[in-house]
């Protein structure tokens, strides 16, 4: 525990990339190594779950502080994160013997099905007993969310070199299901069975948007466009006659979408695909929203299944025969992928998507219009000899997005931010005309610059007009330029709209609010 | 109804029986300054009066004024209202300013602190019925750690950088916490350079308080020389092209603030130091408590939380506007 505390003090108190691997590669090195899985479990998201409700944390920790409620409740939205504000709250030498790593997570583990006072009595045993950056660390382990600025592909790295085995390699051992619970450090990253892991994906390969330059100096003839289809990036295994479906999150998501089943059966063993799950209905692509009712169900009705059917949008296969393709050149992996596709009977919930090729730049820039119309988001270049490598890498695949839609819109709310940006005002919610009055729309956050943030932080301030915890009213003044992906009718949002991903485009300090959109202009957008 | 002692005024904290202002943050006829910071101590007046060690300091800062320097606890007297200046331990110089008048006692804190930090004189507690304090971290989230052990990490991350030969750079305000980090560097671990800014403020203290030896960086210093050894320089040198001409580097920031993660994030440098000129929540209090006050008027920081806290636990509590705010979470981490 102590040790894996200063790993992580260490992590954050840099921001030199390689100054991170070095830390992290240490730590693989000298930790013992339950230790080390668990370090691994944490930093890909494993954690514990979660043994008490943050409420209790928050009420324990104003008792040892000796702090009326409303206080502690204030530190926390100065602070922005419940972990820090507690482990600086509970203000204690931490002089008490600290337990291993994996000691404390197996506590945790055996927390959960104890009494609320055993749980007290043990959380609040540990917080007093651990130094500040120590409680800390407890308490994310606790809570969850370890945000501390290390990708899983920078663990990764660092773990290479500690192990000495390749990189990719070693992504790939690390995806999919498993737990130091049930595996030890030496099964899964020296010894792995592969009879055990016949549910283990991929790493996804994903694209950057594309660069300025990009056309000057590519010939056209060596890419392969495809459009970006607008729905949710998943990977899809047949293993052992069994059916897999992972998303892009590292989520095993096959129960979501059980109208896929049914390929179990017409998938030979070893293939594993890389696709787009989307609505697909009447051969006609939904809207993303309509993907998203399907998502945020737990379990999925049969009505629901045959109101919104999900088909699998096939770009790329990535393992055949139980040989693993990710090596070959995109063109081989595409052509063996559409041989296998064209002998698929057609009413399976699978579709391939269209490779296309041009000429020149202009006829792709004249495709990429079409994005609306073939309901993508814009498209993909990818280059024909491309092999699917792992993470987000530059060079052989690119995104090209359509243009954002935008829309002028007024400021109404600002909350704090979270993390970095604590005390400032950074959150906004945005709001359009309708005859006389303002209507919410989005929220946004990203887009400002620093010095931009601060100013409207200090207006924020200056004009709040009513308070609800930590999201502050403010006069509408402000006018921004708010960008846009996707819009979609939407009887969930007050404003009848759902748009996908706004952010802050510009401040138009040129505008005054009765110059900003109305929600009949947004509207008009709608597909 | 009586006039209070001091009122909040456009200009500044007002004495009206003396025609006095507390450190105004307009041009004024008369104007006692608590310390030599420049939120504090301010452009315009006609004639200032401070503690003697902060004559050098104003003057250096303000040019050419009118200023008179009092010992602490000497009392002078202004028609009629008794003033007198007591050490705030906040930088050297530093007073609290007490006012007496008929029997009634306020005091004005200036910014204090309840540590004592080596080079200003320690803070003591001036038996009052009203305090006028600041809450620059009256939050119960800041409690500081004993100095000796910040600055033992600050030469043990000297020490490390020279092993390297990677030059340090320590980051802090001008006036109080350079000088305070100087005082405690072990110069046996290598020279200690200094930024032009530094050098001339840390200058103006040497008169009366002693530091280790330090040099000024100039267009002639060159990156070999100062390897591995240690720069002292304002924050706002960073990501400037000043910093460029140093070489290899290891950044170092010393703050109050940098008790925040996300305050130590935002400012993106290697180490972060929690070493504040400022009390914490504990000090505040124990601040308050030992003047024996009944009022208490918080000024700059977290006022309103710190007041509404204070009236919970018996003190007549409230909160004052001033325009003293030069070390914010904001500017600490954003700047
Ligand atoms: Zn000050």
């Amino acid at each position: 525990m102590k040790r894996f505390a200063q790993l992580i003090e260490q992590l954050d108190s840099t921001n030199k990339t390689n100054q991170k691997v070095a830390a992290l590669t240490r730590y693989f090195e000298v930790a013992p190594k339950e230790d080390a899985l668990w370090a691994v479990a944490l930093l890909s998201k494993r954690r514990p779950s979660r043994p008490v409700t943050t409420t209790l944390m928050r009420q324990w920790a104003a008792e040892i502080a000796q702090l009326p409620e409303w206080l502690f409740e204030e530190s926390y939205h100065i602070v922005g994160d419940l972990a820090e504000t507690i482990a600086l709250l509970v203000q204690e030498k931490g002089t008490g013997e600290a337990p291993t790593l994996t000691q404390c997570i197996e506590e945790i583990i055996a927390l959960k099905p104890k009494t609320e006072q055993e749980k007290k009595d043990y959380i609040t045993h540990r917080w007093k007993g651990l130094n500040n950056f120590e409680r800390f660390v407890f308490n994310k382990i606790l809570t969850g969310g370890f945000r501390i600025g290390v990708s899983q592909k920078l663990m990764t790295r660092a773990l290479s070199k500690a192990v000495a085995i390749e990189e990719n390699i070693l992504a790939h051992r690390l995806m999919g299901e498993w737990s130091p619970q049930t595996t030890t450090f030496e099964e899964l990253i020296f010894h792995p069975n592969p009879e055990d892991r016949i549910s283990q994906p991929y790493p996804f390969f994903l694209a950057y948007a594309m660069e300025d330059d990009f056309m000057a100096k590519e010939n056209p003839e060596n890419w392969h466009i495809e459009h970006k289809w607008d729905g949710m990036r998943a990977q899809l295994i047949v293993r052992a006659g069994k059916i897999f479906l992972w998303s892009r999150g590292e989520e095993l998501i096959t129960d979501k979408f059980p109208e896929l089943n049914v390929l179990a059966e017409f998938f030979p063993d070893g293939t594993v695909v890389d696709g787009e799950l989307i609505p697909y209905k009447e051969n006609l692509i939904g809207d993303f929203n309509a993907l998203q009712k399907r998502i945020g169900r737990k379990s999925v009705s049969q009505k629901l299944k045959q109101a919104i059917p999900i088909s699998i949008m096939l770009y790329d296969l990535l393992e055949w025969n139980g040989e693993d393709l990710r090596k070959e050149p995109l063109f081989k992996r595409q052509k063996l992928l559409a041989q296998f596709y064209a002998q698929l009977p057609p009413e399976l919930p699978v579709l391939l998507s269209e490779v296309l090729q041009f000429s020149n730049w202009e006829d792709v820039a004249k495709e990429r219009e079409r994005a609306q119309e073939k309901r993508s988001e814009g498209l993909m270049l990818k280059h024909r000899e491309s092999p699917y490598e792992v993470g987000r890498k530059k060079g052989a695949w690119w995104k090209w997005k359509s243009d954002p839609k935008t829309i002028d819109a007024v400021l109404t709310y600002a909350m704090r931010g979270h993390g970095r940006r604590t005390n400032l005002y950074t959150d906004y919610t945005f709001a359009l005309w309708q005859e006389n009055e303002l209507v919410t729309f989005a929220k946004a956050y990203s887009g400002l610059t620093d010095a931009e943030i601060k100013q409207v932080d200090q207006f924020v301030k200056q004009n709040t007009t009513d308070r609800f915890g930590p999201v502050r009213q403010v006069k509408p003044s402000l006018v921004f330029e708010i960008a846009f992906e996707g819009i979609a009718a939407s009887s969930r949002h007050k404003s009848g709209v759902a748009v996908r991903f706004p952010r802050i485009l510009r401040w138009r300090h040129d505008k005054k609010i009765n110059e900003a959109n109305s929600l009949d202009d947004l509207k008009k957008l709608l597909p | 109804m009586q006039m209070p002692l001091l009122e909040f005024t456009a200009k500044g904290i007002y004495c009206a029986q003396a025609d006095v202002y507390l450190d105004p943050w307009r041009g004024v006829e008369k104007a006692i300054i608590s310390h030599g910071h420049s939120d504090h101590a301010r452009w315009g007046s006609k004639q200032y009066i401070t503690h003697e060690l902060n004559v050098p300091i104003i003057k250096h800062r303000l040019g050419n004024i009118s200023v008179s320097g009092r010992k602490y606890s000497e009392t002078f007297t202004i028609n009629g209202v008794q003033f007198s200046l007591h050490p705030a331990g906040h930088v050297p110089g530093s007073a609290q300013i007490r006012v007496e008048y008929q029997g009634e006692i306020w005091v004005f804190t200036g910014d204090y602190k309840t540590q004592e930090d080596g080079i200003s004189t320690p803070f003591e507690p001036v038996k009052c019925h009203t305090f006028i304090t600041e809450c620059t971290f009256g939050l119960p989230v800041f409690k500081w750690d004993e100095p000796k052990q910040i600055h033992t990490n600050i030469n043990q991350w000297w020490a490390e950088n020279n092993t390297q030969k990677t030059t340090s750079l320590l980051m802090g305000y001008s006036l109080g916490k350079v000088q305070r980090l100087l005082k405690h560097l072990d110069p046996s671990i290598g020279k200690i350079y200094t930024h032009g800014a530094t050098e001339e403020m840390t200058e103006v203290l040497r008169n009366f308080i002693e530091f280790p030896s330090t040099q000024r960086i100039t267009r002639e210093t060159t990156k070999k020389e100062i390897e591995g050894n240690l720069v002292l320089a304002p924050p706002a040198v960073m990501g400037s092209a000043w910093i460029k001409k140093l070489g290899k580097l290891s950044t170092g920031y010393a703050s109050g603030w940098m008790a925040f993660r996300g305050a130590r994030r935002r400012r993106a440098v290697d180490r972060a130091f929690v070493l504040s000129d400022h009390a914490d929540w504990n000090g505040l209090l124990s601040a308050i408590k030992a003047t024996e006050c009944e009022n208490v008027i918080t000024t700059h920081g977290y006022t309103d939380l710190f007041a509404k806290y204070l009236r919970e636990n018996g003190w007549n509590a409230r909160t004052e506007k001033t325009q003293y705010e030069a070390e914010t979470l904001e500017t600490a981490a954003a700047e």
